[in-house]
Protein backbone atom coordinates (compact mmCIF):
# COMPACT_ATOMS: atom_id res chain seq x y z
CA UNK A 1 0.00 0.00 0.00
CA UNK A 2 1.54 3.57 -0.92
CA UNK A 3 2.34 5.62 2.14
CA UNK A 4 -0.69 8.22 3.18
CA UNK A 5 1.57 11.36 2.08
CA UNK A 6 4.45 11.10 -0.69
CA UNK A 7 6.09 14.09 -0.79
CA UNK A 8 9.49 14.68 -3.60
CA UNK A 9 11.69 17.71 -3.79
CA UNK A 10 9.04 19.78 -3.03
CA UNK A 11 9.40 23.80 -3.58
CA UNK A 12 7.63 26.96 -2.92
CA UNK A 13 8.69 30.57 -4.45
CA UNK A 14 6.76 33.43 -3.52
CA UNK A 15 9.11 35.82 -5.80
CA UNK A 16 12.74 35.94 -4.61
CA UNK A 17 11.73 34.14 -0.96
CA UNK A 18 12.05 30.43 -1.57
CA UNK A 19 9.48 29.40 1.49
CA UNK A 20 10.31 25.62 1.03
CA UNK A 21 13.30 24.40 -0.69
CA UNK A 22 13.37 21.29 -1.90
CA UNK A 23 12.21 18.70 1.04
CA UNK A 24 10.67 15.02 0.61
CA UNK A 25 9.73 12.68 3.02
CA UNK A 26 7.09 9.66 3.26
CA UNK A 27 4.42 9.36 5.98
CA UNK A 28 3.04 6.17 6.67
CA UNK A 29 -0.53 5.20 6.73
CA UNK A 30 -1.63 4.93 10.38
CA UNK A 31 1.06 6.97 11.68
CA UNK A 32 0.68 10.03 13.24
CA UNK A 33 3.78 12.60 12.22
CA UNK A 34 4.36 16.14 13.64
CA UNK A 35 5.87 18.94 11.06
CA UNK A 36 7.93 21.14 13.78
CA UNK A 37 10.13 24.52 12.89
CA UNK A 38 9.71 28.20 14.33
CA UNK A 39 7.50 30.27 12.45
CA UNK A 40 8.21 30.78 8.97
CA UNK A 41 10.18 27.38 9.05
CA UNK A 42 7.44 26.46 6.37
CA UNK A 43 4.71 24.53 7.96
CA UNK A 44 1.96 26.28 7.06
CA UNK A 45 2.71 26.53 3.19
CA UNK A 46 3.91 22.80 3.42
CA UNK A 47 0.57 21.59 4.93
CA UNK A 48 -0.93 24.07 1.63
CA UNK A 49 0.65 22.26 -0.59
CA UNK A 50 -0.06 18.75 0.84
CA UNK A 51 -4.49 19.92 0.89
CA UNK A 52 -3.96 21.64 -2.79
CA UNK A 53 -4.68 25.14 -2.14
CA UNK A 54 -1.34 26.41 -2.66
CA UNK A 55 0.48 25.11 -5.88
CA UNK A 56 4.12 24.16 -5.90
CA UNK A 57 6.57 25.50 -7.37
CA UNK A 58 8.23 22.42 -8.51
CA UNK A 59 8.13 18.43 -7.02
CA UNK A 60 5.35 16.01 -6.51
CA UNK A 61 2.71 15.27 -3.70
CA UNK A 62 0.88 11.98 -3.74
CA UNK A 63 -1.68 12.00 -1.13
CA UNK A 64 -3.46 8.62 -0.47
CA UNK A 65 -1.98 7.54 -3.62
CA UNK A 66 -3.00 10.31 -5.96
CA UNK A 67 -1.21 13.08 -6.99
CA UNK A 68 -2.97 16.09 -5.18
CA UNK A 69 -1.85 18.44 -8.04
CA UNK A 70 -3.82 16.59 -10.87
CA UNK A 71 -6.28 14.22 -8.94
CA UNK A 72 -7.51 16.58 -6.17
CA UNK A 73 -10.50 16.01 -6.10
CA UNK A 74 -10.66 12.44 -5.58
CA UNK A 75 -8.62 12.85 -2.59
CA UNK A 76 -10.49 15.52 -0.80
CA UNK A 77 -13.54 13.68 0.75
CA UNK A 78 -11.17 11.24 1.99
CA UNK A 79 -9.15 13.69 4.23
CA UNK A 80 -10.26 16.76 6.09
CA UNK A 81 -8.43 19.49 8.07
CA UNK A 82 -8.59 22.05 10.95
CA UNK A 83 -6.70 25.14 11.57
CA UNK A 84 -7.58 28.00 14.09
CA UNK A 85 -6.60 30.56 11.39
CA UNK A 86 -9.72 29.34 9.57
CA UNK A 87 -13.45 30.25 10.61
CA UNK A 88 -16.92 28.75 10.06
CA UNK A 89 -19.72 30.93 9.72
CA UNK A 90 -20.20 32.95 12.81
CA UNK A 91 -23.66 33.26 12.95
CA UNK A 92 -24.65 29.24 11.67
CA UNK A 93 -25.52 27.21 14.92
CA UNK A 94 -22.95 24.46 15.44
CA UNK A 95 -25.83 21.71 14.04
CA UNK A 96 -26.28 23.98 10.79
CA UNK A 97 -22.32 24.15 10.35
CA UNK A 98 -21.80 20.37 10.77
CA UNK A 99 -25.03 19.96 8.40
CA UNK A 100 -23.04 21.97 5.92
CA UNK A 101 -20.07 20.06 6.00
CA UNK A 102 -21.71 16.93 6.28
CA UNK A 103 -23.29 17.52 2.38
CA UNK A 104 -20.12 19.01 1.81
CA UNK A 105 -18.26 15.73 2.25
CA UNK A 106 -21.22 13.93 1.30
CA UNK A 107 -21.22 12.22 4.50
CA UNK A 108 -24.19 9.48 4.72
CA UNK A 109 -26.75 9.16 7.81
CA UNK A 110 -26.01 12.31 8.22
CA UNK A 111 -28.23 12.37 11.53
CA UNK A 112 -26.62 9.83 13.17
CA UNK A 113 -22.97 11.05 11.99
CA UNK A 114 -23.36 14.79 14.03
CA UNK A 115 -24.90 13.13 17.19
CA UNK A 116 -21.93 10.45 17.53
CA UNK A 117 -19.50 13.81 17.03
CA UNK A 118 -21.49 15.59 19.55
CA UNK A 119 -21.53 12.75 22.37
CA UNK A 120 -17.46 11.88 21.71
CA UNK A 121 -16.69 15.69 21.97
CA UNK A 122 -19.31 16.68 24.49
CA UNK A 123 -20.54 19.12 21.95
CA UNK A 124 -24.62 18.15 22.54
CA UNK A 125 -25.01 21.12 24.62
CA UNK A 126 -24.00 23.75 22.46
CA UNK A 127 -25.67 22.12 19.08
CA UNK A 128 -28.03 24.61 18.72
CA UNK A 129 -26.06 27.65 19.43
CA UNK A 130 -24.30 30.12 17.17
CA UNK A 131 -21.21 29.29 16.44
CA UNK A 132 -20.04 32.69 16.80
CA UNK A 133 -21.07 32.85 20.69
CA UNK A 134 -18.57 30.07 21.83
CA UNK A 135 -15.35 30.00 23.44
CA UNK A 136 -12.16 29.43 22.15
CA UNK A 137 -12.49 25.78 23.37
CA UNK A 138 -15.57 24.83 22.30
CA UNK A 139 -14.69 26.71 18.72
CA UNK A 140 -11.53 24.48 18.15
CA UNK A 141 -13.70 20.86 19.34
CA UNK A 142 -16.26 22.24 16.94
CA UNK A 143 -13.39 22.25 14.34
CA UNK A 144 -11.95 18.84 15.25
CA UNK A 145 -15.76 17.80 15.26
CA UNK A 146 -15.80 19.40 11.65
CA UNK A 147 -12.66 17.37 10.60
CA UNK A 148 -13.61 14.23 12.22
CA UNK A 149 -17.01 14.24 10.12
CA UNK A 150 -16.19 12.26 6.94
CA UNK A 151 -14.07 9.86 8.84
CA UNK A 152 -11.35 11.09 6.91
CA UNK A 153 -8.34 8.35 6.05
CA UNK A 154 -6.43 11.78 6.22
CA UNK A 155 -6.12 14.76 8.63
CA UNK A 156 -4.13 17.40 8.78
CA UNK A 157 -4.48 19.36 11.81
CA UNK A 158 -2.43 22.64 11.96
CA UNK A 159 -2.26 23.63 15.73
CA UNK A 160 -4.82 21.54 16.67
CA UNK A 161 -4.50 22.48 20.73
CA UNK A 162 -3.53 26.03 19.81
CA UNK A 163 -5.59 28.15 22.54
CA UNK A 164 -6.89 25.41 24.53
CA UNK A 165 -6.22 24.94 28.34
CA UNK A 166 -4.66 21.87 29.23
CA UNK A 167 -7.87 20.22 30.64
CA UNK A 168 -9.79 20.94 26.81
CA UNK A 169 -6.59 20.58 24.75
CA UNK A 170 -5.90 16.93 26.72
CA UNK A 171 -9.29 16.08 25.87
CA UNK A 172 -9.47 17.03 22.11
CA UNK A 173 -6.04 15.20 22.09
CA UNK A 174 -7.34 12.08 23.44
CA UNK A 175 -10.01 12.34 21.13
CA UNK A 176 -8.01 12.25 17.58
CA UNK A 177 -5.81 9.74 19.32
CA UNK A 178 -9.23 7.59 19.97
CA UNK A 179 -10.21 8.32 16.34
CA UNK A 180 -6.37 7.07 15.11
CA UNK A 181 -6.82 3.89 17.06
CA UNK A 182 -10.34 3.02 16.02
CA UNK A 183 -10.25 4.00 12.32
CA UNK A 184 -6.19 3.87 11.35
CA UNK A 185 -6.27 6.57 10.00
CA UNK A 186 -2.85 8.91 9.57
CA UNK A 187 -2.85 12.56 11.19
CA UNK A 188 -0.30 14.87 10.13
CA UNK A 189 -0.14 17.82 12.53
CA UNK A 190 1.77 21.36 12.73
CA UNK A 191 2.19 22.08 16.32
CA UNK A 192 4.30 24.48 18.62
CA UNK A 193 3.21 22.29 21.70
CA UNK A 194 5.76 19.77 22.26
CA UNK A 195 4.32 17.56 24.84
CA UNK A 196 1.36 17.06 22.69
CA UNK A 197 4.16 15.87 19.80
CA UNK A 198 5.35 13.18 22.33
CA UNK A 199 2.39 12.16 23.48
CA UNK A 200 0.20 11.70 20.14
CA UNK A 201 3.28 11.10 17.53
CA UNK A 202 5.67 8.16 16.07
CA UNK A 203 7.21 10.40 13.69
CA UNK A 204 8.72 13.85 13.66
CA UNK A 205 10.10 16.26 10.43
CA UNK A 206 11.74 19.23 11.74
CA UNK A 207 12.09 22.11 9.29
CA UNK A 208 13.97 25.24 9.61
CA UNK A 209 14.35 28.20 6.83
CA UNK A 210 12.52 25.84 4.48
CA UNK A 211 14.36 22.96 4.85
CA UNK A 212 13.45 19.48 6.54
CA UNK A 213 16.92 19.82 8.92
CA UNK A 214 16.00 16.52 11.13
CA UNK A 215 13.48 13.32 11.68
CA UNK A 216 12.73 10.23 13.48
CA UNK A 217 10.78 8.91 16.33
CA UNK A 218 10.17 11.34 19.39
CA UNK A 219 12.27 9.19 21.65
CA UNK A 220 14.95 8.69 19.20
CA UNK A 221 15.09 12.41 18.83
CA UNK A 222 15.61 13.13 22.36
CA UNK A 223 18.43 10.73 22.59
CA UNK A 224 20.46 11.83 19.29
CA UNK A 225 20.32 15.46 20.66
CA UNK A 226 20.88 13.96 24.62
CA UNK A 227 18.04 15.94 25.96
CA UNK A 228 15.34 14.87 27.75
CA UNK A 229 12.23 16.35 26.12
CA UNK A 230 11.44 17.38 22.88
CA UNK A 231 11.09 20.80 23.44
CA UNK A 232 15.00 20.82 24.71
CA UNK A 233 15.53 19.19 20.91
CA UNK A 234 13.29 21.47 19.22
CA UNK A 235 14.93 24.69 20.78
CA UNK A 236 18.67 23.13 19.77
CA UNK A 237 17.34 22.66 16.34
CA UNK A 238 15.92 26.47 16.23
CA UNK A 239 19.25 27.91 17.32
CA UNK A 240 21.46 26.02 15.83
CA UNK A 241 24.14 27.61 13.27
CA UNK A 242 22.67 27.42 9.44
CA UNK A 243 23.30 23.87 8.39
CA UNK A 244 25.60 23.02 5.55
CA UNK A 245 24.15 21.79 2.73
CA UNK A 246 21.27 19.68 3.37
CA UNK A 247 22.76 16.53 5.44
CA UNK A 248 21.41 17.17 8.99
CA UNK A 249 23.33 16.63 12.32
CA UNK A 250 22.37 12.90 13.03
CA UNK A 251 23.60 11.91 9.42
CA UNK A 252 20.18 11.79 7.86
CA UNK A 253 19.40 13.17 4.59
CA UNK A 254 16.53 15.36 4.20
CA UNK A 255 14.10 12.30 2.15
CA UNK A 256 15.33 10.03 5.06
CA UNK A 257 12.50 9.07 7.26
CA UNK B 1 -22.74 4.35 -4.58
CA UNK B 2 -24.03 7.91 -4.96
CA UNK B 3 -23.58 9.10 -8.47
CA UNK B 4 -20.97 12.18 -8.89
CA UNK B 5 -24.12 14.51 -10.36
CA UNK B 6 -25.92 13.82 -7.41
CA UNK B 7 -22.93 14.10 -4.98
CA UNK B 8 -22.33 17.46 -6.27
CA UNK B 9 -25.72 18.80 -6.28
CA UNK B 10 -25.81 18.13 -2.54
CA UNK B 11 -22.60 20.12 -2.53
CA UNK B 12 -24.47 23.08 -4.25
CA UNK B 13 -27.76 22.48 -1.81
CA UNK B 14 -25.27 22.99 1.07
CA UNK B 15 -24.07 26.15 0.22
CA UNK B 16 -27.21 27.35 -0.63
CA UNK B 17 -29.01 25.95 2.32
CA UNK B 18 -26.08 27.96 4.19
CA UNK B 19 -27.36 31.17 3.08
CA UNK B 20 -30.95 30.17 3.96
CA UNK B 21 -30.34 29.48 7.41
CA UNK B 22 -28.63 32.45 7.73
CA UNK B 23 -31.78 34.64 6.36
CA UNK B 24 -33.77 32.57 8.47
CA UNK B 25 -32.56 33.84 11.30
CA UNK B 26 -31.71 37.78 10.56
CA UNK B 27 -35.13 39.51 9.38
CA UNK B 28 -32.89 42.59 9.12
CA UNK B 29 -30.68 40.79 6.34
CA UNK B 30 -33.94 39.84 4.43
CA UNK B 31 -35.42 43.51 4.82
CA UNK B 32 -32.03 45.15 3.51
CA UNK B 33 -32.31 43.32 0.53
CA UNK B 34 -35.69 44.69 -0.27
CA UNK B 35 -35.11 47.74 1.27
CA UNK B 36 -32.94 49.77 -1.34
CA UNK B 37 -35.45 48.55 -4.24
CA UNK B 38 -38.82 49.92 -2.38
CA UNK B 39 -37.24 53.07 -1.70
CA UNK B 40 -35.59 53.48 -5.50
CA UNK B 41 -39.17 52.48 -6.12
CA UNK B 42 -41.23 55.06 -4.22
CA UNK B 43 -39.04 57.48 -5.67
CA UNK B 44 -39.13 56.69 -9.00
CA UNK B 45 -42.61 56.46 -8.70
CA UNK B 46 -43.50 59.38 -7.51
CA UNK B 47 -41.41 61.67 -10.01
CA UNK B 48 -43.23 59.22 -12.81
CA UNK B 49 -46.37 60.18 -11.81
CA UNK B 50 -45.27 63.62 -11.86
CA UNK B 51 -44.05 63.59 -14.96
CA UNK B 52 -46.61 61.60 -16.40
CA UNK B 53 -48.83 64.92 -16.39
CA UNK B 54 -46.04 67.23 -17.95
CA UNK B 55 -44.03 65.00 -20.70
CA UNK B 56 -45.86 63.82 -23.50
CA UNK B 57 -43.34 60.95 -23.91
CA UNK B 58 -43.54 59.77 -20.71
CA UNK B 59 -47.23 60.35 -20.35
CA UNK B 60 -47.54 57.48 -23.54
CA UNK B 61 -47.54 54.45 -21.20
CA UNK B 62 -47.56 55.38 -17.37
CA UNK B 63 -45.80 52.54 -16.54
CA UNK B 64 -42.15 53.49 -18.51
CA UNK B 65 -40.41 55.07 -15.38
CA UNK B 66 -41.14 52.30 -13.06
CA UNK B 67 -41.10 49.50 -15.20
CA UNK B 68 -37.16 50.69 -16.13
CA UNK B 69 -36.11 50.99 -12.29
CA UNK B 70 -37.68 47.68 -11.09
CA UNK B 71 -35.95 45.80 -14.55
CA UNK B 72 -32.84 48.23 -12.90
CA UNK B 73 -33.21 46.80 -9.83
CA UNK B 74 -33.30 43.01 -11.37
CA UNK B 75 -29.62 43.25 -12.82
CA UNK B 76 -28.32 45.18 -9.71
CA UNK B 77 -30.05 42.63 -7.29
CA UNK B 78 -28.84 39.80 -9.18
CA UNK B 79 -24.65 41.45 -9.41
CA UNK B 80 -25.04 42.20 -5.76
CA UNK B 81 -26.66 38.52 -4.84
CA UNK B 82 -23.45 37.19 -6.15
CA UNK B 83 -20.71 39.42 -5.01
CA UNK B 84 -22.53 38.93 -1.31
CA UNK B 85 -22.77 35.47 -1.37
CA UNK B 86 -18.82 34.96 -1.38
CA UNK B 87 -18.32 38.09 0.48
CA UNK B 88 -20.26 36.19 3.23
CA UNK B 89 -17.52 33.50 3.05
CA UNK B 90 -14.78 35.94 3.19
CA UNK B 91 -16.43 37.91 6.41
CA UNK B 92 -16.50 34.06 8.01
CA UNK B 93 -12.96 33.03 7.10
CA UNK B 94 -14.58 30.31 5.67
CA UNK B 95 -13.10 30.40 2.23
CA UNK B 96 -10.22 27.85 3.85
CA UNK B 97 -12.77 25.44 4.47
CA UNK B 98 -14.49 25.59 1.50
CA UNK B 99 -11.42 24.83 -0.28
CA UNK B 100 -10.49 21.88 1.22
CA UNK B 101 -13.57 20.47 1.01
CA UNK B 102 -14.69 18.45 -2.44
CA UNK B 103 -16.58 21.17 -3.26
CA UNK B 104 -15.37 22.39 -7.33
CA UNK B 105 -15.00 26.34 -7.81
CA UNK B 106 -17.92 26.26 -10.42
CA UNK B 107 -20.41 24.04 -7.96
CA UNK B 108 -19.68 27.45 -5.43
CA UNK B 109 -20.55 29.75 -8.72
CA UNK B 110 -23.39 27.73 -9.20
CA UNK B 111 -24.60 27.91 -5.48
CA UNK B 112 -24.05 31.89 -5.75
CA UNK B 113 -26.35 32.53 -8.57
CA UNK B 114 -28.88 30.17 -6.99
CA UNK B 115 -28.45 32.39 -3.54
CA UNK B 116 -28.76 35.65 -6.00
CA UNK B 117 -32.11 34.07 -7.13
CA UNK B 118 -33.61 34.17 -3.97
CA UNK B 119 -32.05 37.69 -3.29
CA UNK B 120 -33.43 39.19 -6.12
CA UNK B 121 -36.62 37.42 -5.90
CA UNK B 122 -37.19 38.80 -2.30
CA UNK B 123 -35.56 42.37 -2.79
CA UNK B 124 -37.50 43.22 -6.48
CA UNK B 125 -40.79 40.78 -5.08
CA UNK B 126 -40.98 44.02 -2.40
CA UNK B 127 -40.54 46.52 -4.96
CA UNK B 128 -43.07 44.88 -7.38
CA UNK B 129 -45.58 44.54 -4.65
CA UNK B 130 -45.38 48.01 -3.03
CA UNK B 131 -46.06 49.31 -7.10
CA UNK B 132 -49.26 48.19 -7.71
CA UNK B 133 -50.10 49.24 -3.67
CA UNK B 134 -48.74 52.77 -4.51
CA UNK B 135 -49.41 52.96 -8.28
CA UNK B 136 -51.85 50.73 -9.25
CA UNK B 137 -49.10 49.69 -11.84
CA UNK B 138 -48.53 46.07 -12.32
CA UNK B 139 -45.37 45.07 -14.20
CA UNK B 140 -46.66 41.78 -15.02
CA UNK B 141 -48.61 43.79 -17.47
CA UNK B 142 -45.55 43.50 -19.81
CA UNK B 143 -46.72 39.79 -20.21
CA UNK B 144 -44.69 37.32 -21.26
CA UNK B 145 -41.87 39.49 -22.24
CA UNK B 146 -41.15 40.26 -18.68
CA UNK B 147 -39.95 37.06 -18.63
CA UNK B 148 -37.59 37.24 -21.05
CA UNK B 149 -36.14 40.74 -19.91
CA UNK B 150 -35.96 39.51 -16.42
CA UNK B 151 -33.74 36.25 -17.42
CA UNK B 152 -31.55 38.31 -19.33
CA UNK B 153 -30.90 41.09 -16.62
CA UNK B 154 -30.18 38.66 -13.90
CA UNK B 155 -28.01 36.78 -15.79
CA UNK B 156 -25.94 40.03 -16.85
CA UNK B 157 -25.81 40.40 -13.24
CA UNK B 158 -24.86 36.85 -12.46
CA UNK B 159 -22.00 37.59 -14.90
CA UNK B 160 -20.48 41.22 -13.57
CA UNK B 161 -21.12 39.86 -9.77
CA UNK B 162 -18.50 36.82 -10.48
CA UNK B 163 -16.31 39.22 -11.70
CA UNK B 164 -16.56 41.37 -9.10
CA UNK B 165 -15.85 38.46 -6.88
CA UNK B 166 -13.06 37.14 -9.15
CA UNK B 167 -12.18 41.06 -8.20
CA UNK B 168 -12.01 40.70 -4.50
CA UNK B 169 -10.37 36.84 -4.41
CA UNK B 170 -7.15 38.85 -6.68
CA UNK B 171 -7.26 41.77 -4.42
CA UNK B 172 -8.64 40.66 -1.23
CA UNK B 173 -12.11 43.00 0.52
CA UNK B 174 -9.85 46.10 -0.79
CA UNK B 175 -11.49 45.65 -4.31
CA UNK B 176 -15.04 45.08 -1.81
CA UNK B 177 -16.74 48.39 -2.61
CA UNK B 178 -16.55 47.40 -6.67
CA UNK B 179 -19.77 45.47 -5.92
CA UNK B 180 -21.74 48.56 -4.71
CA UNK B 181 -20.35 50.84 -7.73
CA UNK B 182 -18.84 47.99 -10.69
CA UNK B 183 -22.85 47.87 -12.07
CA UNK B 184 -23.22 52.00 -12.32
CA UNK B 185 -20.73 51.74 -15.04
CA UNK B 186 -22.92 50.50 -17.28
CA UNK B 187 -26.11 52.90 -16.21
CA UNK B 188 -25.42 55.85 -18.02
CA UNK B 189 -25.13 53.62 -21.34
CA UNK B 190 -27.95 50.88 -20.79
CA UNK B 191 -30.58 53.14 -21.77
CA UNK B 192 -32.27 52.49 -18.45
CA UNK B 193 -34.84 55.66 -18.65
CA UNK B 194 -33.65 56.95 -22.50
CA UNK B 195 -33.38 55.44 -25.84
CA UNK B 196 -29.95 54.16 -26.35
CA UNK B 197 -30.14 57.50 -29.74
CA UNK B 198 -29.83 60.33 -27.05
CA UNK B 199 -26.24 58.92 -26.59
CA UNK B 200 -23.63 60.37 -29.15
CA UNK B 201 -22.80 58.50 -31.66
CA UNK B 202 -19.17 56.74 -30.27
CA UNK B 203 -21.11 56.47 -26.85
CA UNK B 204 -23.94 53.99 -29.04
CA UNK B 205 -21.09 51.61 -29.97
CA UNK B 206 -20.31 51.30 -26.35
CA UNK B 207 -24.08 50.68 -25.21
CA UNK B 208 -24.86 47.90 -28.03
CA UNK B 209 -21.80 45.90 -26.97
CA UNK B 210 -24.41 45.65 -23.56
CA UNK B 211 -26.91 43.00 -23.20
CA UNK B 212 -29.01 45.53 -20.93
CA UNK B 213 -29.09 48.18 -23.72
CA UNK B 214 -31.04 45.38 -25.96
CA UNK B 215 -33.02 44.11 -22.95
CA UNK B 216 -33.97 48.17 -22.26
CA UNK B 217 -34.91 49.07 -25.98
CA UNK B 218 -36.88 45.92 -25.94
CA UNK B 219 -38.53 46.92 -23.02
CA UNK B 220 -39.51 50.35 -24.44
CA UNK B 221 -40.80 48.68 -27.67
CA UNK B 222 -43.05 46.51 -25.77
CA UNK B 223 -44.64 49.52 -23.74
CA UNK B 224 -44.85 51.83 -26.46
CA UNK B 225 -45.27 50.41 -29.72
CA UNK B 226 -46.56 46.65 -28.30
CA UNK B 227 -43.61 45.07 -29.84
CA UNK B 228 -41.63 41.79 -29.08
CA UNK B 229 -38.47 42.69 -30.54
CA UNK B 230 -36.64 39.22 -31.42
CA UNK B 231 -33.45 40.76 -32.57
CA UNK B 232 -32.96 43.06 -29.44
CA UNK B 233 -33.96 39.69 -27.61
CA UNK B 234 -31.05 37.37 -29.32
CA UNK B 235 -28.74 39.63 -29.40
CA UNK B 236 -28.96 40.77 -25.38
CA UNK B 237 -28.99 36.26 -25.09
CA UNK B 238 -25.62 35.98 -27.38
CA UNK B 239 -24.05 38.73 -25.57
CA UNK B 240 -25.46 37.20 -21.84
CA UNK B 241 -23.27 34.36 -22.86
CA UNK B 242 -20.10 35.55 -23.82
CA UNK B 243 -20.28 38.08 -20.35
CA UNK B 244 -21.07 34.88 -18.60
CA UNK B 245 -18.50 32.70 -20.07
CA UNK B 246 -15.83 35.69 -19.24
CA UNK B 247 -17.38 36.10 -15.60
CA UNK B 248 -16.71 32.33 -15.14
CA UNK B 249 -12.98 32.19 -16.67
CA UNK B 250 -11.82 35.47 -14.56
CA UNK B 251 -13.59 33.52 -10.91
CA UNK B 252 -11.71 30.42 -12.01
CA UNK B 253 -8.64 32.47 -12.97
CA UNK B 254 -8.55 34.09 -9.93
CA UNK B 255 -9.20 30.73 -7.62
CA UNK B 256 -5.95 29.45 -9.53
CA UNK B 257 -4.22 33.00 -9.21
CA UNK B 258 -4.77 32.36 -5.36
CA UNK B 259 -3.71 28.42 -5.22
CA UNK B 260 -0.24 29.89 -6.95
CA UNK B 261 -0.16 32.69 -4.28
CA UNK B 262 -1.27 30.98 -1.44
CA UNK B 263 -4.16 33.11 -0.76
CA UNK B 264 -7.12 30.21 -0.29
CA UNK B 265 -6.41 30.47 3.01
CA UNK B 266 -5.89 33.50 4.33
CA UNK B 267 -8.21 35.99 1.61
CA UNK B 268 -9.57 38.54 3.93
CA UNK B 269 -8.00 42.24 3.87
Amino acid sequence: MSPAIEVRDLVKRFGRVEAVRGISFTVARGSTCALLGGNGAGKTTTLSMLLGVLLPSAGSVRVLGEDIGRHRYRVLGRMNFTSPYVDLPKKLTVEENLRMFARLYGVRDMKRRIAALAAELDLADILARAYGTLSAGMRTRVSVAKALLNEPELILLDEPTASLDPDVGDRVRAQLLDYRRRTGATMLLASHNMPEVERMCDAVLMMRAGRIVDSGAPAELIARYGRSTMEEVFLDVARRPEPAGATAPGGLREDDE
Amino acid sequence: MTPPAVLALRRMYAMVLRHLYLFRKSWIRVLEMAYWPTMQMVLWGFIAKFLATNSSWVAQVPGLLVSALLLWEVLFRGQLGVALSFFEELYARNLGHLFVSPLRPLELVASMIAVSFFRTAIGVGAAIALAVALYRYSIFDLGVPLVTFFANLLVCGWAIGLMVAALVMRYGLAAENFAWGAIFVAAPVSGIYYPISVLPDWLQAVAWCLPTSHVFEGMRAVLLERTFLWREFWTAVGLNVLYVAAGIALFLAAFNGARRRGMLLQIGE
